[in-house]
């Protein structure tokens, strides 16, 4: 039964009309169905025709993940749904600012970390600096358990089908 | 300025205020009539009403009531039912109604008034957060912040509301808007943004044809999906059932979508459901799901719901389908066009009948169907509400009536001992089972069809919540006949109580009633009361000759319970016919107990 099927990661990415409200929608869905949402991006991708771009990660079941698809296709502003997860290969990209605080010791030590990890210092006070990281989640994570950080600002998953996967407006209108 | 032509613009500035836009897109859209009620934020546009005599307004009175009312005008003629009210309070009523229409897919389009733009997020007086308030329980909603997208946005309402599985749509119109200088667009400039997939895909659709040549235990299982689609699609599926020859049940919803006296129809299905659906439903190998969305009033347990069969499940929605119960067979499509494919690829393929091919199985269903799960004892001098019920069906099942219902006892009994046979005649609160829907629909319906017998079977409880209406019945002399099942109790509480909660009933007598006949003459109206068994029918005869609103109290046997029952977290084969039934108090496990 589905009860027992496992849960498993996915990354959905929504093209949506840049409308107020349109975000509410989305969440005001996962929220009142009781879906998680394990990160979420939102930002206007084509300005002309006024469309944004929505990342999200969540989790669950099959039935789960296939029900919150076509919820979200059901939305007015929503113009078309990718599942990344299913549909075939993606890169997956997170940014990160990272801070961290302490003697000349601990901050030389964060500076070679970052040095061999590819983050970039993008800040520095006396006592103090700040980390550009992006990479994969799993990246970030890494990063952050090795620079043991005061305070993590995450942007959330950004995601794009590799090749010719391409999640763009289809022309709407009635089928007859 | 002629009041005719005030609401058309001068042809050199064309020149409209919102306000004449939002009636002239309510024109376009083909709106005859808007139930609604008037207050600060909307009386712009209540003046332009007055200047105009394309579309009518009929005042309710209470916002609720304005919505169950375009519900009723809409579930009984398929078309969009328009609403109109104010900003704050008058939004807020509304959200029952609007979440009944969500749960039950009525397409409906409510204006609701605004503070100006520049006050809003200030607390203004009467001021709420209308779409926020309402996203949830709308299908989509619109706040109009730019007189450029004001007929834009209401054309696209419209289209929303009915396209596809049809829903309520909220459409907030702040007054500065309504007031100030707003450009036309008429309905065919609007670009659409938002379509559903109508055809089903011919390979599903054979798919579906070859199962259903191969069943030996069929059922086709209906519900309001059909309705919506139109009669078109009621009439497809009456001559697939009759051209298979297979059984039918039909969910709450989907009664008048087969005719009820056929004797291919099994009864309603479901958790009041008769005994023969749900047993063949249990042990069917093919089910034939059209336009219903496995409800677990229809379901009963999950893990026991219809075990052995392979499914088939014809939806416009797709998250509709493989949302409760895993399918075979999923057909994306209108009802309508399905049915047609599927009935055309039956006809190619030159099946015909397959009645015999399946008579075990009828004989098997007329087994249960001995068993007449709906039996009564009607006795003395006490009326027995089911007895009520099948006396008025007597009186007036030649005159094609539109019933309305709310929700409780009366709702069941009234779905199980009248029959419907047509659809656009049942109008009900099934998804959100709202009590007080009865009333306000079946004025909505009787504004819709003023030469109809419109009758609201009702209980005293939920009659109550929107009784206020009766000033609307009377104001626009709406014949509506209320047949009142009055046991003194919430009656469906009282049962769960005495079934599930060792009989300890908690607030759920109606104390200090009123003399709903003296109650009905305060309003003007007409009150009548049946307390016996011998007035019963006299009472009727009363209620139907007399003209204008009529309330007639019947005072019916106060313990009587619905049966059949499956108890909340059993399966359709753990059925309980009768009191005398083994004890549905033990029956149910601590997991049904959750469940309402």
């Amino acid at each position: 039964m589905k009860a027992q099927e496992e849960e498993r990661r996915h990354t959905i990415c929504v093209l949506v009309d840049n409308e107020p409200g349109v975000l509410a929608r989305v969440i005001g869905l996962f929220s009142g169905r009781g879906y998680n949402i394990d990160s979420l991006t939102v930002a206007e991708v084509d300005p002309r025709h006024k469309l944004s771009r929505i990342n999200i990660v969540t989790s669950g079941t099959t039935f789960v993940i296939e029900q919150i698809k076509a919820l979200l296709a059901k939305l007015v502003p929503v113009h078309e749904v990718q599942d990344l997860t299913v549909e075939g290969p993606h890169v997956a990209r997170e940014l990160a600012l990272v801070k961290v605080l302490g003697d000349r010791e601990r901050l030389v030590q964060a500076l070679r970390i970052a040095d061999f990890m590819h983050a970039r210092l993008v800040d520095s006070t006396p006592g103090g600096l700040v980390f550009e990281v992006t990479g994969s989640s799993e990246e970030i994570d890494a990063f952050i358990d090795l620079v043991e950080p005061v305070e993590v600002s995450r942007a959330g998953v950004v995601a794009i089908g590799r090749g010719h996967s391409i999640l763009g407006a289809r022309e709407t209108g009635e089928d007859g | 300025m002629n009041a005719q032509a005030s609401s058309a613009p001068s042809a050199e500035t064309n020149t409209r205020n919102g306000a004449q836009v939002v009636i002239e897109v309510l024109r376009e859209q083909g709106v005859e009539v808007v139930f609604g009620y008037p207050g600060g934020a909307v009386l712009p546009l209540y003046d332009e009403l007055f200047k105009q005599d394309a579309v009518r307004h009929v005042l309710v009175r209470h916002e609720q009531g304005a919505v169950h009312a375009a519900e009723g005008y809409a579930r009984s003629t398929g078309k969009v039912g328009v609403v109109l009210v104010t900003s704050g309070p008058g939004a807020t009523n509304t959200v029952t109604g609007l979440t009944d229409a969500l749960m039950d897919s009525v397409p409906v389009v409510c204006l609701t008034g605004q503070v100006p733009t520049h006050m809003i997020g200030n607390d203004a007086f009467q001021e709420a957060d209308t779409v926020g308030i309402t996203r949830p329980c709308t299908k989509h909603n619109y706040l109009v912040k730019r007189p450029e997208d004001l007929a834009r946005v209401l054309h696209e309402a419209f289209e929303v509301a009915r396209c596809g599985r049809p829903g309520p749509v909220v459409v907030d119109l702040p007054k500065n808007i309504l007031m100030g200088p707003a450009p036309y667009c008429p309905r065919h400039a609007v670009r659409r943004r938002y379509a559903v997939r109508r055809d089903p895909d011919p390979r599903r659709i054979e798919e579906a044809v070859e199962l259903l040549s191969r069943a030996e235990r069929p059922i086709f299982y209906a519900g309001g999906g059909v309705i919506n689609s139109g009669p078109r699609a009621c009439e497809l599926l009456t001559e697939l059932v009759r051209e298979t020859g297979y059984p039918i049940t039909l969910t709450l919803m989907g009664l008048g979508a087969f005719p009820a006296e056929d004797p291919q129809f099994l009864g309603m299905v479901g958790m009041h459901g008769t005994y023969e659906a749900n047993m063949a439903m249990y042990a069917c190998d093919l089910m034939i799901a059209v336009g219903a969305r496995f409800d677990d009033r229809v379901t009963g347990r999950l893990d026991g719901f219809s075990p052995g069969s392979r499914k088939i499940h014809i939806d416009i929605d797709p998250s509709s389908i493989n949302k409760n119960v895993p399918v075979e067979v999923a057909v994306v499509g209108d009802a309508e066009r399905s049915l047609e494919a599927l009935l055309q690829a039956w006809r190619r393929r030159g099946l015909g009948s397959r009645r015999q091919a399946v008579a075990g199985w009828w004989a098997q269903i007329d087994r249960w169907r001995a068993v007449d799960s709906l039996r009564f004892r009607q006795e003395g001098e006490g009326i027995k509400p089911q007895h009520a019920i099948r006396r008025l069906y007597a009186f007036v099942k030649d005159k094609d009536p539109i019933i309305t219902t709310d929700v409780g006892q009366h709702q069941m009994w009234a779905a199980q001992h009248f029959p419907i046979h047509k659809p656009l005649r049942w109008l009900t609160s099934g998804g959100l089972g709202t009590m007080g829907y009865g009333f306000p629909a079946a004025i909505g319906a009787q504004i819709a069809h003023p030469d109809k017998l419109v009758i609201n079977i009702s209980g005293d409880a939920s009659w109550i919540m929107n009784m206020q209406e009766m000033s609307t019945a009377m104001q626009y002399r709406l014949p509506v006949k209320v047949f009142m099942i009055n046991n003194r109790w919430m009656g469906m509480v009282r049962q769960w109580q005495d079934f599930f909660h060792g009989s300890r009933r908690a607030e759920s007598y109606m104390d200090s009633l009123p003399d709903f006949v003296k109650l009905a003459e305060a309003f003007g109206a007409t009150g009548l009361r049946a307390t016996k068994a011998s007035e019963l029918d006299e009472v009727i005869a009363a209620m139907l000759e007399t003209d204008g609103l009529v309330v007639a109290d019947i005072q019916v046997d106060p313990v009587e319970n619905v049966y059949p029952m499956i108890p909340g977290g059993a399966a359709h084969n753990e059925i309980k016919l009768s009191p005398e039934d083994d004890g549905v108090q033990e029956g149910i496990s601590e997991e049904g107990m959750v469940l309402v």
